[in-house]
């Protein structure tokens, strides 16, 4: 036990105005919204009366945000998939000692420095599909004049959503093992959300590259040789030593992708806004709808809560880990 | 290609095969795809007004047109919107002040929690570190209602430039503090000790041994915070409601939601939002690179 001195009480005295400014405005803000959520505010006046979980029932019962969670759960699966198969195929692609590696690595990384906004508006004109009567235009344009025509679509003006209707077959039988809650268009597959992923991905991918690339660059050499040594082809060395080595790195990817993919909100309203039939919306989005422009501050509340019981799942555990790990070094 | 070596040297380069090749079609393929909206945005900013056609979007221009650089800077009376110099210098006003107030903190945080911990402080941390990956509609309401209660010369601090940076400056917190504190923890402490036992205090360790040392720290952390503070849309937005002190983003996005401002215009006025963080990445990439890498804890 060390003696208190002067310093140490400095020490201390130092850090607090930081720490008591993320406790009120972390801890006690994020109580607030908790406390909002169980209340009757849902008009431009506080009303701070309390109602249990009445404003978690209605915003779960409402459609839009029913169609939000399916939007941000197939967002969040393509965006994990598509950043961490490219930014892995970069990475070990740029470490097959390339030349001009740096001009590479920072065109796949610039788009990181960009915002959200900036990304949104430029691929809004990409993906603009054009119209019947004026021809085609963004992508759709240079599909037609490479002869890859048949690949046109709507992109995130297409409304379409796959999911088990009641009367097709799989629906009938769902409904027969009595699963019939699974054939609705709140459980299914919006099409205009690819095109948000494509562009989140265009953006984030690079990232994802720079980690990986980081990692690969920290396995010892020695390794990979003492396994050629040994006969291993490159495919092995990659399946056997490379791929379990960068299991950490692939970890901290998933947390950080994906507690971006459930807070996306700049991006959509920038590129498409709620879409057709909300097909691009998500919960940040309804959130901000309902509460200030809506002025349902307890349901906005709620949605909040709901958003951040999501990201508090996938981040405790990392952080628990991350410290763990950190003090055994 | 089955030998590997830090630094390139080109009498080492690999013999050029037929998977080489193949390697090089893929990275150019990738390349082709990261540069065509910045090729796209570049080229329309650049075309005349008459030339402007959603339908030979991927033509060349002409020659050399700033027409739409200049509509999407000083708007146009005649057309009625708002051009973005103002939101310009509005995020200039947040971003600087923002990010120097972020790096000091950030310092001063890092400094204790490598160097002085004490009981307590290894809790601290990861509570602090939270604060970085809540979404932050979790906190927007009673940010809302906190700001609008602090006075600010006869008003409140909502809907102010000043309450924005506040708000940059709590939130900033855990990433500065995260990235000083492996920054320093990378400083021996047997340099902190000996010079104790020279006779220096907390203070005069800082000043001379630790903060001289420390300017590839600053320069990650005012990078990350200048980019992402430049780059915010959802504090922004939410914070302040006059369009005349809406800093680029949300006159960007104003600007671009507008169904009488050209497609043209909004590719220039996306290009100038765009242009000041791209040049902090242009010329100071490898910081760039060491504060995203921090963001993911590891750095």
């Amino acid at each position: 036990m060390r003696r208190v001195t002067w310093e140490r009480v400095t020490s201390v005295l130092l850090l607090t105005p930081s720490v008591l400014a993320i406790a009120v405005f972390v801890y006690g803000f994020i109580g607030f919204t908790g406390f909002t959520s169980l209340t009757k505010w849902n008009e431009l006046l506080p009303d701070f009366t309390f109602v249990g979980l009445r404003n978690y029932q209605s915003i779960f019962a409402n459609l839009r945000f029913q169609y939000d969670l399916r939007n941000t759960v197939l967002f969040t699966v393509l965006f994990l998939i598509g950043c961490l198969v490219i930014g892995l195929l970069l990475a070990f692609l740029l470490d097959q000692r390339i030349r001009a590696e740096g001009f590479f690595r920072g065109i796949f990384l610039f788009p990181m420095a960009i915002s959200f906004i900036v990304t949104g508006v430029a691929w809004r004109w990409l993906l603009n599909p054009g119209s019947a009567e004026m021809g085609s235009s963004g992508i759709n344009l240079l599909f037609d004049k490479v002869g890859l025509g048949f690949l046109k679509w709507g992109w995130f003006t297409d409304p379409t959503i796959w999911y088990i209707t009641p009367e097709s077959g799989a629906g009938q039988f769902l409904k027969e093992i009595g699963l019939g809650g699974l054939t609705t268009s709140s459980i299914g597959i919006s099409l205009a959300m690819t095109s948000v992923v494509l562009a989140a991905t265009w953006q984030m991918s690079g990232y994802t590259m720079a980690m990986y690339l980081a990692g690969l660059r920290a396995i010892p050499d020695e390794l990979r040789e003492a396994a050629r040594v040994d006969g291993a082809s490159e495919w092995q060395v990659l399946r056997h030593i490379m791929l379990p080595m960068l299991q950490p790195i692939t970890l901290s990817a998933v947390i950080i992708l994906g507690h971006t993919s459930l807070k996306i909100y700049d991006l959509v309203v920038a590129m498409t806004g709620t879409g057709p039939g909300f097909a691009t919306d998500v919960p940040a989005y309804f959130m901000w709808d309902i509460t200030f422009l809506g002025n349902r501050f307890a349901q906005g509340a709620a949605v909040a809560m709901v958003l951040l019981i999501l990201v508090a799942v996938l981040i405790i555990p990392y952080l628990a880990y991350s410290i763990r790990t950190e003090a055994e070094v | 290609m089955t030998t590997r070596g830090k630094e390139l040297q080109p009498g080492l380069l690999p013999r050029f095969t037929l998977w080489r090749a193949l390697i090089y079609i893929v990275l150019i393929a990738f390349a082709v795809f990261y540069l065509m909206p910045v090729y796209v945005l570049i080229i329309t900013g650049l075309k005349s007004f008459a030339e402007v056609n959603l339908y030979r979007m991927w033509d060349l221009p002409k020659g050399f047109y700033l027409d739409s650089f200049a509509k999407a800077w000083l708007g146009s009376q005649a057309e009625g919107f708002r051009g973005l110099s103002g939101n310009f210098f509005n995020s200039v006003k947040l971003t600087v002040p923002a990010t120097i107030l972020s790096a000091m903190l950030g310092s001063i945080n890092g400094y204790v929690l490598a160097k002085w911990k004490f009981r307590g402080s290894n809790v601290i941390f990861p509570l602090l570190l939270f604060g970085m990956f809540i979404p932050y509609q979790s906190i927007l309401i009673p940010l809302v209602v906190v700001l609008g209660k602090i006075p600010w010369f006869g008003g409140s601090l909502y809907g102010t430039i000043p309450g924005l940076i506040l708000a940059h400056v709590v939130y900033g917190i855990p990433i500065t503090t995260l990235i000083f504190r492996n920054y320093y923890a990378g400083i021996p402490t047997e340099l902190v000790e000996a010079s104790r036992i020279d006779g220096a205090n907390i203070f005069s360790i800082y000043r001379h041994i630790l903060f001289p040392l420390s300017m590839p720290g600053f320069v990650v952390v005012m990078i990350w915070q200048f980019t992402s503070i430049w780059n915010d849309f959802l504090f922004a937005v939410t914070v302040i409601g006059d369009p005349q002190v809406q800093p680029i983003t949300v006159g960007l996005n104003n600007l671009a939601g507008s169904y009488i401002v050209q497609w043209n215009v909004q590719m220039a006025g996306a290009l100038v939002a765009a242009l000041p963080t791209l040049a902090v990445y242009i010329f100071l990439g490898r910081y760039f690179m060491r504060g995203m890498l921090a963001g993911s804890l590891k750095g």
